[in-house]
């Protein structure tokens, strides 16, 4: 055996431990986080359409770190720090891209010519 | 009636009109491109090499073989790609006045959109992946990559895409919306041609092999990296290759995200990037050039790292600056992600949109303008060998840092307002792409040939595949720029002004001095291989080179290193051979391979038959393909039959030949 092609039969041995408790309260929360944001369009609860977007918005983040932490076992020991490394810059990336988008887009119509008003309120 | 449903049935919209006989080019292109095919088959059957080229090269998981097909791949693309560039020379040094050239408008929409999408995906890509695939295993000391299988299976993917742009030139068209696919014109009202399905399908499936190999390149760099390998005692050439790779990663889904945006729009008639109904065309040059910009830096970052190789190899002296090259290929990483919108400062954004970007653009100038120094004190008070691939980085010094500051001159918003869409943009972004990633890439397949096939190439064609590019380049490009400065714009197929016409002929005959390059390179391969007795190198170390793969034979053996060597230095073939260290001859032991698997091919058949069917729209085609997927896929997860070992005495043979050899040529 070398150490060059240790890796086609090291399947298996993952970061951290998998406990049947970690399991449950990550699933616990992913139904709650789930719930709540579906009674709240379905009951109409908030009364305001953008309050209850940010809201959602607020419960899917919470979502992604709780699988991240209680399905996909990442922590700040596994694979010696790299797997929590990827992780920070994948997060790093998709703020870039999300709020650099949302800024561009937000910014999409700065140097046009201003529309007639009947033009503008018409749309939606 | 009956007929004709049935046909729609079972070929979708393929009919005898989607293929191109009344075009005379595109006829007399197929029949060549068909008999020589024709040709090819006829040989390999002939010498009966089918069952050899299916063992030893298409079902091989060695990632040296998967590398040197990767650059088959590329250099086939670049003459294709090449034909689309003296094309377009062509049209634009006739088209003046009266004279409308002999492209029509839709025709030579097709050839700049291929012409773009081929050099980038096909050629650009492929190379400098086969690259880091052939070098960066050696450099670190490693016997495979992490993924072995999936290295085979991303080269496949890669073909399959290839293929499918190949195919759309005998039938039906390709994409008239530039390199990029753009909306609106893609949209489907705007294209309902199979022109766009084509473009989507090929990079799709090209796509994910490309994401998928990145993945494999950066597990392999942080995974597999010869004991005493530290990350600041890597060789350059892998970091860039690191950098490069975790570039892609984070880009890849971002486009694959953009175009299955883009298909759902011409597929089921979603409305994301519409000019109506709530779409935004805007947001797909938004998410492309999310993708676009870092993508230049997945390309070049290697290139730095090629000449970063071969500086410090042929000056005979360790590289300057090694590790303020590392911080400033990081950085460059980085700032990649954040200069995006320069690509369309004009879009409509406000003041504090383009300065930050443009600002962002600049700083870029700042590491990359570092590595320059690097370079050039390296190459001070060293003993300078001027072979081949050193002439190569020195005209990249040249070349590339006038593009660098036309893009710094882009890189102004106020500037790009005049200048944007214009020929000055198309010659900055050639002269950057030629001078800094195509340099670097004939610089690379000089210096690590002999390597990879235990003979030199020819110095005297080399000679000529230099000349002609570097003045070739210089030539075609420098009255691009004149005339994109006085506001010419691009994708343009006559003009009007006669007085521009004298600057479109020089042109051509640059893009005619580059063909004399690049068939002096074809040559040059040609006579290398017949002359290879005498071009033989029996050392494995031709250049006397620094880092490890210089260490082992040329070409190395499947097992690249008989006992996985001990790195206590930077350069660490150079410190083993400052220190006399003894290669072991004896005490072999059987070294662990993975075995062989026809899996990439069959998934990456499918693939591209997938691609095929959805752009014709032959339902029952896509389902089958579909479900072949799933099956070959879950069937190849039940072969436990993926590993060997080399026999301890095999491995000793192999060895002794070796030590045979080095002791005739001492």
């Amino acid at each position: 055996m070398n150490d060059a092609t240790q890796h086609l039969d090291d399947h298996g041995d993952g970061p951290g431990h998998f406990t049947r408790r970690g399991y449950l309260i990550g699933f616990l929360l992913s139904v709650v986080l789930t719930a709540v944001p579906f009674w709240l369009v379905m009951t109409g609860a908030l009364h305001d359409a953008q309050t209850t977007a940010i809201v959602i918005i607020a419960f899917a983040v919470v979502q992604i770190l709780v699988h991240t932490v209680c399905f996909l076992h990442v922590n700040t020991r596994g694979e010696g720090g790299w797997t929590l490394m990827a992780y920070a810059f994948t997060a790093v990336i998709v703020l870039i891209v999300i709020a650099g988008s949302l800024w561009i887009m937000y910014h999409l119509n700065s140097n046009m010519m201003p529309m007639p008003s009947a033009e503008t309120s018409a749309q939606p | 009636m009956f007929t004709e449903s049935l046909a729609r049935t079972i070929f979708g919209r393929l009919t005898f009109e989607s293929f191109p006989l009344h075009e005379p080019i595109l006829l007399v292109t197929f029949i060549v491109v068909g008999l020589l095919g024709l040709g090819l088959v006829g040989v390999v059957t002939k010498y009966r090499l089918w069952g050899w080229l299916w063992r030893e090269w298409f079902t091989s998981i060695d990632h040296k073989k998967i590398g040197i097909m990767y650059m088959i791949l590329g250099i086939i693309m670049l003459l294709r790609g090449f034909s689309d560039a003296i094309m377009m020379r062509l049209q634009q040094a006739m088209a003046f006045g009266d004279n409308p050239g002999y492209l029509p408008p839709h025709h030579y929409d097709q050839v700049f959109s291929a012409h773009g999408t081929i050099m980038i995906f096909f050629v650009a890509i492929p190379l400098i992946v086969g690259l880091v695939n052939y070098i960066m295993p050696l450099q670190i000391g490693a016997r495979d990559v992490a993924f072995p299988f999936l290295n085979n299976l991303s080269f496949w993917l890669t073909v399959a895409g290839a293929l499918l742009v190949m195919i759309s030139l005998f039938v039906g068209e390709f994409s008239r919306g530039g390199w990029l696919n753009y909306v609106p014109v893609t949209n489907l009202q705007n294209s309902p041609d199979t022109g766009p399905d084509y473009y989507l399908w090929a990079l799709q499936i090209a796509g994910i092999g490309t994401t998928l190999s990145a993945i494999n390149m950066v597990t392999t760099i942080i995974k597999m990296r010869a004991p005493g390998m530290t990350m600041m005692k890597m060789p350059i050439f892998c970091w860039t290759a690191l950098c490069s790779n975790v570039l892609a990663i984070a880009i890849f889904p971002v486009l694959t995200g953009a175009f299955a945006l883009l298909m759902l729009d011409r597929y089921v008639g979603t409305n994301f990037f519409t000019n109506d109904l709530g779409g935004n065309p805007m947001m797909y040059w938004n998410l492309v050039w999310i993708w676009g910009h870092p993508e230049v830096y997945v390309l070049v970052l290697p290139a730095f790292g090629i000449y970063s190789e071969i500086t410090s190899t042929f000056t005979g002296k360790r590289l300057f600056g090694y590790s303020s090259m590392v911080y400033a290929t990081v950085v460059i990483t980085i700032l990649s992600y954040l200069v995006w919108l320069h690509h369309f400062f004009t879009m409509g954004s406000g003041a504090s949109v383009n300065s930050f970007f443009g600002i962002a653009t600049m700083v870029i100038s700042i590491p990359t303008g570092a590595k320059i120094f690097n370079w050039l004190f390296t190459m001070y008070r060293g003993r300078i060998r001027f072979e081949l691939p050193m002439m190569w980085v020195i005209a990249f010094m040249i070349t590339f840092v006038v593009g660098g500051m036309t893009g710094v001159l882009l890189a102004v918003p106020p500037a790009d307002f005049v200048l944007h869409n214009s020929l000055f943009l198309v010659a900055h972004f050639h002269n950057v792409i030629i001078g800094g990633v195509v340099f670097a890439l004939f610089a690379a397949m000089d210096y690590w040939f002999p390597k990879a096939f235990g003979f030199r190439l020819d110095p005297f064609w080399g000679k000529v595949t230099f000349w002609g590019w570097v003045v070739g380049y210089w030539v075609a490009w420098t009255p691009i720029y004149i005339v994109g400065l006085m506001g010419t714009t691009r994708r343009v197929n006559h003009f009007d002004d006669p007085s521009l016409q004298i600057y479109f002929v020089i042109a051509a005959i640059g893009a005619g001095i580059i063909l004399i390059g690049i068939l002096a390179f074809v040559i040059q391969i040609a006579v290398s291989i017949l002359n290879r007795e005498k071009l033989r190198d029996t050392t494995g170390d031709p250049w006397n080179g620094r880092t490890l793969e210089w260490s082992t034979s040329s070409p190395p053996p499947a097992y690249n290193f008989a006992f996985t060597p001990q790195v206590h230095d930077l350069d660490a073939w150079y410190d083993m051979k400052d220190r006399h260290a003894q290669r072991p001859t004896t005490g072999f032991k059987p070294i662990h391979m993975p075995r062989n698997t026809g899996a990439g091919v069959i998934l990456s058949g499918l693939a591209m038959a997938l691609g095929f069917a959805m752009i014709w729209y032959m339902w029952w085609l896509a389902i089958a393909a579909v479900a072949g997927l799933f099956v070959v896929a879950i069937v190849h997860t039940f072969n436990y039959n993926r590993d060997y070992f080399i026999p301890a005495d095999e491995v000793a043979q192999s060895e002794d030949a070796r030590t045979k050899l080095l002791a005739a040529g001492a």
